[in-house]
């Protein structure tokens, strides 16, 4: 059985997938990337069975044109984003900071967040010569803990893939700088009677994967 | 109508890099031309490697390498004030290991052999080395340049894996042709991705089409 991962979610996904294979006969693979790029992938036609998206508005979308099944739609994870780099968002106005990567806002949901974040406080234009774009968080952490971008916006669960030596600054926007990441999940219709899919789906729902999502630095529903 | 900016970007990249291979390339294929050294099949070897290396092992080192982090980045930076990652001087340093076999080896078979033989005989008439190989081995070998400056200027062209992993997506800085054709289909707006691939393919045939009507006029080597 795979499942369409959106990039932030992956190392939650890993443990997920730990868990799930331990209570049940069903083996799972993950296929990650952006939200954005995995909804295309789906529309033609990928052999995914679930789809854990970054956001609800392409889950919707598949269900529109028949992709995805309605009734499986539900909210497995609510998103954290971190500014990793800096524990002051002022400084990104600074000459230090001379590159500030972020997720492209047009594909992936934790780069859309990170744009109304810099938008409500007032930073867009002083920021907006040092943007660089990661194709999704993954990339985006990448290019932070490459030291090439001295900042980025990054999901909290990436905090995890951090070398635990070293302490890093980060800061932690609040909710209202920000829509919810609300992260949505579905069967996809190709998969609506394949058992393994079903069972990942309803088990993503049981407090002992809740639990896990949770330890990942997300919120739940 | 998609935006054409990138397109501009691509044929800058392409141009300032087939500039610098043709600098530092010339006189690297002449010394592989002529050298007896028991080092020339490492060196050879050395430069085949982005024939064969996937891009994102080219681009994993560079963006290792041109980290403000990393000595050579951190010098860059000290010197010149600006950052090479995600910058268009990295994407030309990028572009010019990507490309560097598409114009060496070209050159240094042009190089070989006959040119060898003419190259010694000019020198028996007293030429100095210089002006022999402006005059007697440049000439010879205008098939061999023609065809090294069009391949790594197309094969820039091309480019797509080191610019997504090292460029960060800029508009006017980073973000060539070839990456914007991708996150077109990405975003499913295959209307700009047809106009950009279509302008692509287009440029890349005339351009490789212009190579082959040359060099059937042209014989490989030109004999005195």
């Amino acid at each position: 059985m795979t499942v369409a991962v959106a990039a932030n979610f992956k190392t939650a996904l890993d443990q997920l997938e730990t868990d799930f294979e331990a209570r049940s006969n069903y083996e799972l693979e993950g296929v990650v990337g952006s939200t954005g790029k995995l909804y295309a992938q789906i529309v033609y036609g990928a052999p995914y069975d679930v789809f854990l998206a970054a956001d609800q508005a392409r889950p919707v979308r598949l269900i529109e044109e028949g992709e995805a099944l309605e009734s499986s739609r539900f909210t497995y994870a609510l998103g954290r984003l971190i500014l990793l780099g800096q524990e002051d968002p002022g400084a990104l106005e600074s000459s230090d900071v001379m590159r500030i990567a972020i997720a492209n806002p047009t594909l992936a949901p934790y780069g859309k967040a990170a744009e109304q974040v810099l938008a409500r406080l007032n930073l867009t234009e002083a920021t907006e010569p040092k943007l660089v774009l990661g194709e999704n968080v993954g990339q985006t952490f990448a290019f932070v803990s490459t030291g090439n971008a001295q900042v980025g916006f990054i999901s909290e669960a990436q905090m995890s893939n951090l070398n635990e030596t070293t302490s890093v600054p980060f800061w932690r926007p609040s909710s209202d700088l920000y829509d919810p990441i609300a992260q949505d999940a579905v069967l996809l219709t190709r998969a609506a009677d394949k058992p393994a899919a079903i069972a990942f789906v309803s088990y993503l729902q049981t407090d002992a994967a809740r639990d896990i999502i949770a330890q990942h630095g997300y919120d739940l529903p | 109508m998609p935006d054409l900016s990138s397109l501009w970007l691509t044929a800058r990249l392409a141009l300032v890099t087939t500039f610098v291979l043709l600098i530092i390339g010339t006189p690297l294929a002449w010394w592989l031309a002529q050298t007896q050294s028991r080092f020339k099949p490492v060196i050879e070897a050395f430069i085949a490697l982005p024939l064969v290396l996937p891009p994102t092992v080219l681009g994993f080192y560079l963006l290792i390498a041109i980290s403000p982090n990393a000595p050579f980045g951190g010098f860059w930076l000290q010197a010149t004030g600006d950052t090479l990652s995600f910058s268009f001087t990295g994407l030309v340093i990028g572009s010019v290991i990507y490309s560097f076999p598409f114009m060496i080896q070209p050159l240094q078979s042009a190089f070989e052999g006959p040119v060898q033989q003419a190259i010694r005989t000019a020198a028996s008439l007293r030429a100095s080395k210089l002006d022999a190989f402006f005059t007697v081995a440049v000439p010879m070998s205008v098939r061999g340049f023609v065809t090294a400056i069009v391949l790594s200027f197309a094969h820039t062209l091309g480019e797509f894996g080191v610019v997504l992993m090292v460029g960060g997506n800029i508009p006017d800085r980073t973000r060539v042709a070839s990456i914007e054709i991708y996150e077109n289909v990405e975003t499913l707006n295959y209307g700009d991705a047809h106009a950009l691939s279509l302008i692509l393919l287009i440029v890349s045939f005339l351009t490789l089409f212009c190579v082959f009507l040359f060099n059937r006029r042209f014989p490989a080597h030109v004999r005195l």
